[in-house]
């Protein structure tokens, strides 16, 4: 089962791959993460996307805790509505001649994903949203135009409501 | 206000810390530490003759004394042969704080002579790690270091000091301690859930078949009192694992020896037909549990630990409770007072049952007139010793009879490698406690095997007076291994055979100790008096045994906790 686990930790040398190697250590899976600092730049945080059953996650998250840098750690299946969560994409497609132009020029309205960069025979295209999206998005670009090369930023998430890290 | 170099800062902030003993060894990197040291009269440096010892012998010292042991080493090498002893005091949780030497801040990623990436090599086995970038992270990150070490579940720390934090010439103002270390992001749980101990207390209070299983964490929180109250008021069955040995009386009555792989047949079997499993400080281990689908069917687990990571690792648990043991034990003890205690009458059957297991006598084994048993070595240096001696083990069959055959009746009087199970840890563990115990006599029972991978520190103990009784159980082969390939390996003897030691007694002499060679049954006690007579004396007691004797009671693999070879046959 997908799942997304939230961690806020001191943003220190070292902290982030402390909670990497904890991963392949233990022999769990990481699936895409992100990290960055927050507003109060002595704390990060990173989004991390893993595979497994509840009880697996379980674990991860009370062997994450154990890190003497991380402050908190909180899990989320992603099939809850409990997670707002977003994915950037960068696209660069091949786009020559008027017809494929325009035809990419209206996938991309139809996506609501936009064109960042333009040379004569390229196209970059940017998208946010959920990974279903991103990879329905692909797809589809795919089929219209050669994709030269993709890059994905990995999951960023955060809970709806009162639920927050930062308490 | 007092100036003072970051060499200083090390050796200032340790004494604050109270450290009287630092086992080191020198290098590059670390030669203005060395140089500050030398100004110290509170702490007394002890030089080691190899990095893995000089660790090895802070974890012996840690694990004897419940002091932090803390050890000194350079960079590059240095570093990487503490490793093996950083990894064996994580897997017993061992508090130690280990300072690196590191190559100067500029050449750091260089691939500088004697640069290697300490803090990324430890990451895995330690607690949590420091790099060093200024002389004022010294204190700062030494007493972080001594705090994490020892709170919590306890473990070994690494600080990594660059040699430009050391250097003499750049002085700062030494930052006084103010106030307890306190770290936003580390809070163990010290207090079990109050609800969770009330409802584990009704558990056991209306238990018929409970058993006790203390652990290396009842050991190391010094709940020794608290688990002995709780076992007499319920007139518990008590069974151990490695490390918790001594936490409970083993000549008590109610004590059944230790459990798993090669525990007795009354620990195993009281565990598999027990209905309350009240685990006080363990991890449940896969020596201790066998096959975890078949462990312990009947019962409902009571599992207490600080680490919440440990609780449903492996055995799922039933009532977790998250704390210190010694205090939760004694939050428990608070709760047992709202129950009508059952009359130790209500446990009689189940006292009835575990007899019938004793009456197998699982311990017994045969003696000969021309054979020395290594059993019987045990048994005669506990005589010998009345039980008192602290206990250095290396790794092997004589861990195992160790651990079945000397009877420790008090904690922190046996220093063995427990999850890692390091060959090589015995001998510098010994030293350890023979510097932090001169009061107590230290035995070592080692393997012809594992003793020689640590043998160098008989220099050591020469130059600091450590008079450790040496028992070498020597059966000229890598016992524990031998009898797996007898047992499980069609017999196939490979690359077991050790059949050019060298001449033990000799080597003794060779360093200025005493050596007693022991061949015959009838000498055995003898040479053991000899050895203890010479008190002021280190001495090597090599003992030739029966190449052939197994470790048993020994677990089927696969089985269940009572799955069980008794015998040879």
């Amino acid at each position: 089962m997908r799942q997304i686990i939230s961690i806020l930790l001191e943003n220190e040398v070292g902290a982030l791959s402390r909670v990497v190697g904890l991963f392949s250590q233990r022999g769990y899976n990481i699936e895409n993460i992100t990290a960055a600092p927050t507003e109060d730049k002595t704390l990060s945080r990173i989004t991390i996307l893993t595979e497994g059953d509840g009880s697996v996650v379980e674990r991860i998250t009370k062997q994450l805790h154990k890190l003497v840098n991380v402050i908190k750690v909180s899990s989320q299946q992603d099939d809850s509505v409990g997670i707002v969560e977003r994915e950037i994409l960068f696209v660069k497609v091949q786009a020559v001649g008027h017809t494929q132009r325009e035809e990419i020029k209206t996938l991309c309205d139809i996506f609501k994903a936009q064109i960042v960069d333009i040379t004569p025979e390229l196209y970059i295209l940017q998208f946010v949203d959920t990974s279903f999206e991103v990879d329905r998005f692909l797809k589809a670009v795919a089929e219209q135009a050669e994709v030269i090369e993709t890059v994905r930023s990995g999951v960023c998430g955060i809970f709806r409501g009162e639920h927050s890290l930062h308490s | 206000m007092t100036m003072m170099s970051g060499a200083q800062m090390v050796v200032r902030t340790l004494e604050d810390l109270g450290v009287d003993h630092l086992f080191g060894y020198p290098g590059g990197a670390v030669l203005d530490i060395y140089d500050a040291l030398l100004e110290s009269t509170k702490i007394k440096h002890i030089l080691g003759r190899h990095e893995q010892g000089v660790a090895h012998a802070a974890d012996g010292y840690a694990r004897s004394t419940g002091k932090v042991g803390v050890c000194l080493v350079t960079s590059g090498p240095g570093a990487t042969n503490t490793v093996t002893a950083i990894a064996t005091a994580y897997m017993d949780s061992i508090p130690m704080v280990i300072l690196t030497g590191q190559v100067g801040t500029p050449l750091i990623g260089s691939d500088a002579f004697q640069e290697v990436d300490t803090v990324g090599i430890t990451r895995p086995i330690v607690k949590h790690s420091y790099l060093c970038q200024c002389a004022l992270d010294i204190p700062k990150y030494i007493r972080q270091a001594f705090y994490l070490a020892s709170s919590g579940r306890p473990g070994p720390v690494v600080v990594d000091i660059p040699k430009d934090c050391v250097r003499p010439s750049l002085r700062f103002e030494y930052p006084e301690q103010e106030g307890p270390v306190r770290l936003r992001s580390y809070n163990p749980t010290k207090q079990g859930h109050r609800g969770q101990v009330k409802r584990a207390a009704k558990l056991l209070a209306d238990s018929l078949r409970p058993i006790m299983l203390v652990g290396g964490g009842a050991q190391l929180s010094g709940a020794i009192d608290e688990v002995r109250a709780i076992a007499h008021r319920f007139n518990l069955p008590v069974t151990s694992t490695l490390m918790g040995l001594g936490v409970y009386p083993s000549t008590d009555k109610q004590f059944l020896g230790m459990l798993g792989m090669h525990g007795t047949y009354e620990a195993n079997n009281a565990m598999d037909k027990a209905d309350v499993v009240f685990a006080v400080g363990c991890r449940f281990d896969d020596r201790v549990t066998n096959n975890l689908s078949k462990f312990c069917p009947a019962a409902k687990i009571i599992h207490i630990d600080i680490d919440p990571a440990s609780i449903s690792k492996t055995v799922t648990a039933d009532i977790p409770i998250v704390g210190d043991a010694k205090t939760v034990l004694n939050q428990f003890i608070e709760a047992f007072d709202e129950f009508d205690l059952h009359e130790n009458e209500a446990l009689k059957t189940w006292w009835a049952e575990i007899a019938k297991w004793r009456h197998i006598d699982c311990l017994n084994y045969a003696k000969n007139d021309t054979l020395i048993q290594p059993q019987e070595i045990i048994e005669a240096v506990y005589k010998a010793t009345n039980g008192k001696a602290i206990i250095a083990t290396d790794v092997g069959q004589h861990q195992m009879f160790t651990a079945l055959y000397y009877k420790f009746d008090e904690p922190r009087k046996l220093l063995t490698s427990g999850g890692l199970g390091t060959m090589g840890y015995g001998f510098p563990a010994a030293i350890g406690a023979a510097v932090g115990n001169p009061d107590s006599t230290v035995c070592l029972f080692t393997g012809d095997g594992s003793f020689q991978m640590n043998i160098q520190e008989l220099s050591t103990c020469l130059e600091y007076d450590l008079p450790i009784k040496i028992f070498i159980l020597d059966n000229s082969t890598l016992g524990m291994v031998r009898q797996w390939q007898r047992m499980f390996y069609k017999g196939h003897i490979s690359s077991t055979n050790l059949n050019y030691n060298p001449d033990f007694v000799a080597l003794a002499k060779a360093y200025g100790h005493e050596g007693i060679k022991v061949t015959s049954p009838k000498d055995l006690d003898g040479a053991i008096e000899k050895a203890l007579a010479m008190k002021d004396k280190l001495v090597i007691v090599d003992i030739a045994c029966n190449t052939d004797a197994k470790v048993l009671p020994m677990q089927q693999g696969g089985g269940s906790m009572s799955d069980m070879f008794l015998s040879e046959d």
